[in-house]
């Protein structure tokens, strides 16, 4: 793993009067029926994990899991309760209103469920707001903006008002309101869950692309695990506050950590979530066929072509050194098998 | 049995209203009671009984308490006009530098701040005032009389009435186009031909410090009170019975603590118009949503940047009601103010109205109008002007309007001078057109008015006979036959079947307060007009309303009559009801009627509107007919709406029935206009103006509760 970037240890975000007190009787033992009887709601609880450099972490959960929450928590829009929460090594925490404000006009860029754009002002202007309130001269920031028009492919509704732009192209004002100050770390909250599911894919696939330019570090919002696996380096699945997992889209899939994440994972279609290297036989090289197929393949693009097959499969990496094999069974195994109550 | 189930709160009101009736039959009229016309109640009179209280000797007749309460509160207004004597003469007295004796004065706190503030508030208005009409005051304040003796050159000469012109227009140009432009340069040729131009500019000038002003500090205390919970609680109340304080009220005090004039007015101006303000400003920065204010934190903004960069333009609508609110009550304000000595078209109106010149006063209050109109006009297309990044401007497209600016004083100038060759030894009409010396139509009008008498006459009086006989009388006889113990069941009763216990003590506590005042029966007087006028009105405007919201067209048109209707100045409506029926209760009642059907148009139009278009289809694919939505859904859903529009409606004719008093009523309006020519009216103005805020409150608070509650159970926001 590259250097980390965001990091939190036991963040807790507890809403109600007393809450510190109460977190610190609590003992980090905190239980959220108890915190409710005495008027407290826990938003956010005992949350520790690490994003890397590069990394994209999606944090998925139902409405009211405190993912949305969370993010506020390390963005610092509400302090946390309890915990720390270091962003490069700084402890966010113990930043000054200042340094914050100079933290986020230089390293953070957020994006908004509800694209919170600024009614009053035109695309291109939104777009150059975070620059100009850094002081940037008009004609800099307003340049700067309509490169960023450009990347989100906006040209030539650059005067525009956000109300007279269909949602998808608003939430594209947001993405590229975010980007404009070149931030290191990007927040989405639900950044396409307002948007139709064409365009919802179409804006995916954007996102993807720009990512793949940009090599941000990403914490990503969603509560649609489709989203998560087809975006996600890593996912963390929140239930009532509570991280109940936290790994890789493959991962979750073959092995959920707990009944609530099985939930989750069952009608996922795994050929389209899992790669060969997923489940492969690593340990038997041997009495290989004459089919070699990449670990890095989607079982789905492969499978066809694995099923004709009678001999074990050959895995091969990237510089065609073979790292495993494969049964055409397998490939049955994993798509059909492991699903309880057989749907 | 089974209908007191199904109906509890029918039941109960019925209850109520048998219990009300009964306790109005079973208390008789004391024999030695009578309505107290205006001058007999400062006669000693051995009838009178009297009491002390915090050593203020109070006199009155007493009734059985059942029938009327006895004046507990009768102390309170000489009280207040005690202490603010004591205040502004004996309290805290320090010395103070001279400016112009050069030396050390003693003098109380509170009249040096209130001279300090008088001083600023006169060089602010002298300096526009100077500006748009010449003069030599704003000199003379940063020099002195025997520097102006020396130099007489720069006395200011005044701008001649075509740079004016001109600036407006440029100006209305820039800010929104052609139509406004062109309407600006009408409306100052007008006033100019009229010969208006002096007066017109007076008021103007007082305007433009006044509404600036009240925007600042309305905005400032509304960011406040968002900011901050504990003093939005501490201004609550105050804004709460500012919105129903009659205007005619605030000026009493004023009067003891300002004196007389145009800073006295802009002072009293300002405290009527920043309570809308403020409510406005609260309103519109609650609505934003929190993801727009998170978007502008995490764009880095500082605290300070966030509140101009974002909240205040994302709240610009409310704001910009507000503005056009503040607008509003400034021209209100103007002609009101004229009875504390302030100059411009409002005086002007006020003498015409008092010399019944119908004319004079008709072309005084269009002059208040049309500015009214403009001023409100260009504002709003300032706050929605747009800057555009990319237009490559030339010099000449870029300075455009600066230029043609420039153009036009010279050109100005140069036809001011000519015009001194012109009109030699006579008035330079391109310079200013007098006062009188301009064309007049009042002629025309007042031989209207004269025909209009002469012809209708016998109907007028007919018309104005049955009503007052008829209906006016029998009505007004009814009111105050009320027993004061039947009212406050009925008043305290309403309160508890609406919103329980809370509204029942909060509408006990103003009614009571009514009640223990000297003045419950005119009061009651002022309630059975404001009642008849609201009757009246809400039948106008909810029939009108109704019927213009048949066509989407007809909807739009009718709100923007309502939206000018609204912008004039509230005296200007007495001006053609003067016109018709001369001076009589009729006047005020048609005023009222008119002036408070402006909200129960509007809401209800808005409020028909904002039924979900969802409904209307729900409603066309269950196969009703036009009469069947209108009763079956659309009333229903729009009613919360429109019991909001009774209680503007409600408000509305309070103001005009204490304005009414200017022609002649026996209600609380005419002590407060009483109180004005009064020594030591501050203290009665004062809570005459309370008296009357409590009965809109009471009102209020009666009608926000069940909508509040109906809103709910509806599940509409």
């Amino acid at each position: 793993m590259s250097e980390t970037v965001i990091k939190c240890e036991s963040v807790y975000k507890i809403f109600g009067q007393n809450a510190k007190k109460m977190l610190e009787e609590a003992n980090g033992n905190v239980d959220a029926k108890t915190f409710q009887e005495k008027g407290c709601i826990v938003g956010v609880n005992n949350a520790s994990f690490e994003v890397a450099k590069g990394e994209m972490l999606v944090v998925m959960g139902l409405s009211g899991s405190g993912k949305s929450t969370l993010l506020r928590c390390i963005s610092r829009l509400t302090d946390a309760t309890g915990g720390k929460i270091f962003i490069e090594g700084q402890d966010l925490l113990e930043l000054n209103n200042k340094e914050l404000i100079e933290l986020r006009r230089s390293k953070m860029g957020m994006v908004f469920q509800s694209f919170a754009l600024l009614p009053h002002k035109t695309v291109v202007e939104n777009i150059a707001f975070p620059l100009q309130i850094k002081g940037t001269n008009t004609v800099d920031s307003i340049n700067r903006a309509m490169e960023m028009v450009k990347l989100v492919g906006l040209d030539g509704r650059e005067n525009y008002f956000p109300r007279e732009l269909s949602g998808g192209q608003q939430q594209r004002v947001g993405i590229a309101r975010s980007l404009a100050v070149e931030p290191d770390i990007w927040f989405l909250d639900e950044p396409f869950s307002a948007l139709d599911p064409l365009i919802r894919k179409e804006m995916q696939d954007e996102f993807l692309r720009l990512q793949e330019k940009l090599q941000k570090t990403i914490m990503f919002i969603t509560h649609d695990f489709d989203e998560a696996l087809k975006l996600a380096d890593r996912i963390a699945i929140m239930k009532d506050g509570i991280i109940e997992q936290l790994d890789t889209p493959a991962n979750i899939v073959l092995n959920p950590a707990t009944e609530y994440v099985r939930k989750f994972t069952e009608e996922v279609p795994r050929e389209k979530v899992l790669i060969i290297e997923d489940v492969m036989d690593a340990s038997s090289k041997d009495n290989l066929g004459d089919l070699k197929v990449s670990k890095d393949e989607i079982i789905e693009n492969v499978a066809e072509k694995i099923l004709t097959q009678e001999k074990l499969v050959g895995v091969v990496d990237s510089n065609n050194n073979i790292v495993g094999s494969i049964k055409p069974s397998k490939i049955i195994d994993t798509v059909f098998g492991g699903r309880k109550n057989g749907s | 049995m089974q209908y007191l189930k199904k109906y509890p709160k029918l039941f109960q009101w019925l209850f109520l209203l048998i219990v009300f009736f009964a306790l109005c039959f079973a208390i008789e009229v004391p024999e030695t009671y009578k309505f107290i016309r205006g001058q007999a109640e400062f006669v000693k009179d051995p009838n009178q009984s009297v009491y002390f209280f915090l050593g203020k000797e109070v006199r009155y007749y007493a009734f059985d308490v059942f029938w009327r309460l006895p004046p507990l509160l009768g102390w309170l207004p000489i009280w207040i006009n005690d202490s603010l004597f004591f205040l502004m003469n004996e309290w805290m007295p320090m010395e103070f530098w001279n400016e112009d004796t050069q030396e050390f004065k003693t003098r109380p706190l509170l009249l040096q701040i209130s001279r300090n503030l008088t001083a600023f508030m006169t060089f602010l208005i002298e300096l526009i005032r100077e500006i748009l009409l010449g003069g030599l005051e704003t000199i003379v304040a940063f020099t002195s009389w025997d520097f102006i003796d020396a130099y007489p050159w720069l006395e200011l000469p005044g701008l001649p009435w075509t740079i004016v012109a001109a600036g407006a227009a440029i100006l209305s140009y820039k800010l929104s186009g052609k139509g406004l432009a062109l309407f600006a340069g009408l409306t100052m040729i007008y006033i100019s031909i009229f010969g208006q131009w002096k007066p017109s500019m007076q008021t103007l000038s007082f305007i433009l410090v006044a509404a600036p002003l009240s925007f600042i500090f309305g905005l400032g205390l509304g960011i406040a009170a968002y900011k901050s919970k504990r003093v939005e609680k501490a201004l609550y109340p105050i804004l709460l019975v500012m919105q129903t304080m009659p205007q005619y009220a605030v000026l009493v005090p004023a009067l003891v603590l300002f004196g007389v004039g145009d800073h006295a007015a802009v002072i009293i101006t300002m405290v009527v118009a920043v309570p809308p303000m403020i409510l406005l400003t609260i309103l519109g920065l609650r609505a934003i949503p929190p993801e727009v204010i998170e978007a502008g934190r995490m764009s880095g903004c500082t605290n300070w940047q966030l509140m101009l960069k974002v909240l205040i333009p994302t709240a610009r609508r409310d704001i910009l009601i507000g503005v056009n609110q503040v607008i509003m009550v400034c021209f209100s304000m103007a002609v009101i103010s004229a009875f504390i000595g302030a100059k411009g078209l409002g005086f002007n109106l006020l003498l015409a109205l008092n010399q019944l010149n119908i004319g004079l006063a008709l072309e005084a209050g269009l002059c208040i109008s049309l500015i009214a109109i403009l001023l409100d006009k260009m504002s709003l297309a300032w706050a929605n002007k747009q800057t555009d990044y990319f237009g490559n401007l030339t010099f000449y497209q870029r300075n455009k309007n600066t230029i043609f600016f420039a153009a036009s004083v010279l050109i100005g100038i140069v036809l001011a001078y000519i015009g001194t060759f012109i009109f030699k030894g006579s008035f330079n009409y391109l310079f200013e057109v007098p006062h009188n010396k301009g064309i007049s139509t009042a002629d025309f009008w007042n031989k209207g008015v004269d025909w209009i008498f002469d012809t209708f006459f016998i109907y007028i009086k007919a018309f104005n006979t049955w009503l007052i006989v008829d209906v006016l009388q029998p009505m007004r006889a009814l009111y105050l036959r009320m027993p004061a113990v039947a009212t406050l069941v009925l008043a305290v009763g309403a309160g508890y079947l609406i919103g329980g216990i809370r509204s029942a003590l909060v509408v006990a506590a103003l009614t009571l307060f009514i009640a223990l005042s000297p003045w419950w029966d005119r009061a009651l007087v002022t309630l059975y007009m404001a009642t008849f006028g609201v009757v009246v009105s809400c039948l106008i405007g909810f029939t009108v309303g109704t019927l213009c919201f048949q066509n989407k067209k007809s909807a739009a048109f009718m709100l923007g009559v309502c939206d000018i209707f609204q912008t004039f100045p509230s005296f200007v409506y007495l001006i053609p009801v003067m016109m018709l029926f001369g001076i009589t209760d009729t006047s005020v009642l048609i005023a009222v009627i008119v002036y408070a059907t402006i909200p129960a148009t509007r809401y209800t139009i808005e409020g028909l509107r904002s039924v979900p278009v969802g409904l209307h289809e729900a409603a066309t694919m269950s196969g009703v007919n036009k009469f069947q939505r209108l009763t079956k859904i659309e009333f229903p859903l729009a009613f919360p709406h429109m019991m909001l529009g009774l209680n503007q409606t409600i408000v509305f004719a309070l103001f005009m029935v204490i304005i009414g008093a200017f022609i002649g009523t026996e209600d609380l309006g005419q002590y407060i206009l009483k109180a004005l020519s009064d020594k030591n009216g501050a203290g009665i103005g004062l809570t005459l103006g309370i008296c009357v805020a409590f009965i809109g409150l009471i009102f209020d608070n009666l009608i926000r509760t069940w909508v509040g509650k109906r809103k709910k159970h509806l599940g509409i926001d």
